[in-house]
């Protein structure tokens, strides 16, 4: 492993309560400004992966051997509390935007939380900053979104909200869950292309989380393939677009439909065998 | 907007009241018993017990009895009471502010306490905290609040006499206050010793009245924050750097409170109808303990009143659960 | 079923309690009615060997109250088992009707349980006792006509159910009436419930009738209750608080009986339920 990348997982194991591994012996690095692909199909583990470094995995879930280090600070055994004291390294972009925002709060409340818990803004100052980045987002009339209720919105807009939000801070590594799976076509190639937009502005590292290969292709440098909870393949993402190695991968790219024709679902070689 | 939904409800209220009234007027008066029989002193004449008939309109058939008796309740006369001879109105207006002031504060310790012990046992999930909770609840709901209310008074009032066990204040601080609400009324005036005798009284009724409901928040507000713990928003704000603590109380908690209110609703009428007894154990002067009199000496009039009276009172309270959904769940409200 | 803690110590208490009630005569060393007024509220006194001793303490018109407790114990018992016994079989058959005739009947019956439910029960059995009059039989009737809804609920949802159930449409197919589809195939499969409903409920009537008792609806005050133990007990705590400790013990302990081997009895019997 080539050191002081600034996201650095080295044999990484999780296992559940009952005892049954969910990630064994995973290593990824991710450079300060990359995108960096984690793929597999649902229940491969790469979630899991994303939750391990942001410090909340599900209760029955535990590391059991292995590192995670962010800018040379391990993360695997800090307490809650002192990741808190650590600060705003990281952020999320989460997979549901409905249920991703609180029902209950205001857009405005759900923006400024972070800015004044983290960079210690004034109300007024968080609110500001909140409609720049709105602006930011492409959201027309920041200041009337600010108002609303997260149902007053649609897909769509809550996502560029949560996307908003997520750079709120400056984090210098942003974890994608899936974050355009639960929307409308159209919509994805949008969220898609404001992420890569909003990247390439602050240069924030992405884990970018996702199991479809073709969203990877249009985004992410480097990519790791994980299949039941192992990695099967690492490599920069033309490579892996152009040569496949392992059969799972080619599987994969064979699932991912494609707008030219008809979507036509194979069976995985792997998950046929599991 | 409000208003006229507020007013909405309370017409639609008006023909439960109606069928209350109609039913408990019926059935009054179709059960054997004469309800004069205890008035009438030994050695009367049937000529006597005729009068007495005709005083309280007992001769007439039952249509117009109570069209006699609707008809003076529109204006807010609902008769007079067989045993004290005093108006209805009068005696139970007299009453009413003591059990109002008795629910509102058994609510008050309910919900604080509920919400303390669902979000201590959020908090401690999977462990020893969690254990003693639920323990807690389970027992606090097999026991009956009549238990409770006994139990309070043996060991509080006499095995280690701190709270008194009976009456709702000490005659002096009473006889202070001009409104029937004399908790409400010390605190505006800022009587503080007369407050703190008033809750004295209060605090072991109050408190039998609450646990039962307590525990019942306790368990479905628990159940349904663990489930809001596990929404997206939940893990958001944890990854935003925010507390645990922080999360279950500013962002979990309203969220879970919107199906709790929905179970556990209910369970407030419960605790209303739970003042009568209570009133009974600790000889507090409210309209529960006026009820148990009225039905032991079965004074008709004064029955009718407080079921009316308690009609009202559920009608009321399932108005304002009503309005509390709205004001919780953002998405419920219109305009 | 006897190694869970639950049902063994609830069936226990109820043991102990069922062998007073039987026994009464036997074990009481005092009439019940039997007034001393050379000892009135004499303090506990429990000596070995010694049945002239008030174990327990008399009350201020000298009876021996650990011989009321136990002659109380015959109401608490008798109102356990009519109450309890009526009111299982009240709401089950109109709960068995309810779901599975389905329909009109249906319909009614689930408003008629939706109204009476949305009641306080102790006020209702209050209003109850004093329309139909004061005595052991209108406790009993009030008990039953408040809580049939307990097991009609209950009971009506386990029959839609069970009635969704193969083995119920195989007996269809196989030509069986609806009656003896009800009483071979519904029947059996809604009784661990209903004793489970049963046992609770039990509980609650002893409960009902020492509060009507201590309201002074109940059998008449002469006559040794619990209820109206504690209400003498209430009036004299000061005095004599062994009076109202005593039959608040005995209420208590009877109560928990019941609810713990109902608890038990759920956990026991959950493998067959589901």
């Amino acid at each position: 492993m080539s050191g002081a990348r600034l996201l650095e997982i080295g044999h990484l194991s999780v296992a559940l309560g009952g005892g049954a591994a969910v990630l064994r012996d995973v290593s990824l690095g991710v450079a300060a400004g990359e995108v960096h692909g984690l793929v597999g199909m649902s229940g491969a583990g790469k979630s899991m992966i994303g939750r391990a470094v942001l410090g909340i995995l599900p209760p029955s879930a535990r590391v059991i051997a292995g590192s995670i280090r962010l800018d040379g600070r391990e993360l695997v055994g800090m307490t809650e509390r002192a990741r808190r004291a650590a600060g705003s390294t990281l952020a999320l972009i989460p997979q549901d935007p409905l249920s991703a925002l609180n029902p209950v709060h205001r857009i405005a409340a759900q923006m400024t939380d972070v800015m004044r818990l983290r960079a210690r803004l004034s109300r007024a100052a968080a609110l500001a900053r909140a409609e720049a980045l709105l602006a930011e987002v492409h959201i027309r009339d920041p200041a009337a979104v600010l108002r609303r209720y997260p149902h007053e919105l649609s897909g769509g807009m809550r996502q560029r909200v949560l996307i908003a939000t997520a750079f709120a801070c400056a984090p210098r590594l942003i974890v994608a869950d899936e974050p355009t799976t639960a929307l409308d076509v159209t919509v994805q190639k949008q969220i898609l292309r404001l992420i890569r937009e909003m990247q390439h502005r602050h240069g924030t590292a992405i884990l970018f989380i996702t199991h479809d290969l073709g969203v990877v292709a249009k985004i992410c440098a480097t990519v790791t393939v994980l299949q039941h909870g192992a990695i099967v393949e690492q490599a920069p993402v033309a490579d892996i677009v152009a040569r496949p190695r392992h059969p799972y991968t080619r599987a994969l790219f064979a699932a991912t439909p494609r707008y030219d024709r008809p979507e036509a679902l194979r069976p995985l070689a792997g998950e046929l065998l599991a | 907007m409000l208003a006229r939904r507020i007013l909405l409800r309370l017409l639609q209220a008006v023909p439960t009241l109606i069928g209350v009234a109609v039913l408990v007027f019926v059935l009054v008066r179709v059960v054997p018993g004469d309800p004069v029989a205890m008035m009438i002193p030994p050695g009367a004449s049937p000529d006597d017990v005729r009068r007495l008939h005709a005083l309280y309109g007992l001769d007439r058939s039952i249509p117009a009895q109570f069209a006699l008796w609707a008809e003076q309740a529109v204006t807010g006369n609902f008769g007079i009471s067989i045993t004290t001879r005093q108006s209805v109105t009068g005696l139970i207006l007299g009453r009413l502010p003591a059990t109002l002031e008795l629910v509102a504060l058994a609510t008050l310790i309910a919900v604080v306490l509920g919400v303390a012990l669902a979000v201590l046992g959020t908090r401690r999930a999977g462990r020893a905290g969690e254990v003693a909770v639920d323990a807690f609840a389970g027992f606090a709901l097999a026991v009956p609040d009549f238990l409770w209310g006994l139990a309070f008074i043996v060991g509080f009032g006499v095995l280690l006499p701190l709270l008194p066990i009976s009456g709702r204040a000490d005659p002096t601080q009473a006889i202070a206050a001009s409104s029937g609400f004399i908790l409400i009324e010390s605190l505006a005036r800022l009587r503080f010793a007369a407050a703190g005798d008033v809750l004295a009284h209060m605090l072991m009724p109050a408190t039998a009245l609450a646990l039962p409901l307590a525990a019942m928040i306790a368990r479905v507000l628990k159940a349904s924050l663990a489930e809001q713990m596990g929404q997206d928003y939940a893990l958001l704000a944890r990854v935003k750097g925010f507390s645990p603590l922080h999360v279950i109380v500013a962002e979990a908690l309203r969220n879970a409170a919107i199906p709790t209110v929905s179970l556990t609703g209910v369970q407030v009428t419960f605790l209303v109808g739970g003042t009568v007894l209570i009133e009974r154990i600790f000889s507090y002067p409210g309209i529960g303990n006026l009820a148990i009199d009225a039905v032991i000496n079965r004074d008709l009039p004064l029955i009718q009143g407080l079921i009316i009276t308690f009609a009202v009172l559920f009608i009321l309270i399932n108005l304002a659960l009503d309005l509390s959904y709205a004001a919780l769940d953002p998405r419920l409200r219109r305009g | 079923m006897l190694r869970n803690w639950r049902v063994l110590l609830g069936g226990g208490l109820l043991l102990a309690l069922a062998i007073a009630a039987v026994f009464a005569p036997v074990l009481a060393p005092y009439d019940p009615l039997d007034q001393d007024l050379a000892a009135q509220l004499v303090p506990p006194d429990w000596q070995f060997f010694n049945a002239a001793a008030h174990a327990l303490g008399t009350d201020s018109l000298g009876r021996d109250v650990l011989s009321r407790l136990i002659w109380g114990s015959r109401v608490a018992l008798t109102v356990a088992l009519v109450a309890g016994a009526l009111t299982a079989l009240a709401g089950t058959a109109l709960g068995l009707a309810a779901g599975f005739f389905g329909g009109w009947l249906d319909a009614l019956i689930s408003r008629l349980v939706d109204v009476w439910s949305s009641f306080p029960p102790v006020l209702l059995s209050i209003i109850l006792v004093a329309l139909i009059g004061t005595g052991l039989w209108s406790v009993v009737v009030a008990i039953v006509v408040i809580d049939w809804t307990r097991f009609c609920r209950v009971v009506r949802a386990e029959t839609l159910k069970q009635r969704g159930m193969d083995y119920v449409d195989a007996a269809v197919v196989a030509g069986l009436a609806p009656r003896a589809i009800l009483w071979r195939e519904v029947v059996p499969n809604v009784l661990p419930l209903v004793l489970v409903l049963l046992t609770l409920e039990m509980g609650i009537a002893v409960v009902v009738e020492a509060i009507l008792s201590f309201v002074g609806l109940s059998i008449s005050s002469d006559a040794p209750s619990w209820g109206g133990m504690i209400a003498e007990g209430r009036t004299i705590v000061h005095e004599a608080p062994w009076v109202l400790v005593g039959a608040m013990a005995v209420l208590l302990a009877t109560v928990l009986g019941f609810n713990l081997l109902g608890d038990g009895l759920k956990a026991e019997l959950d493998p067959v339920l589901r």
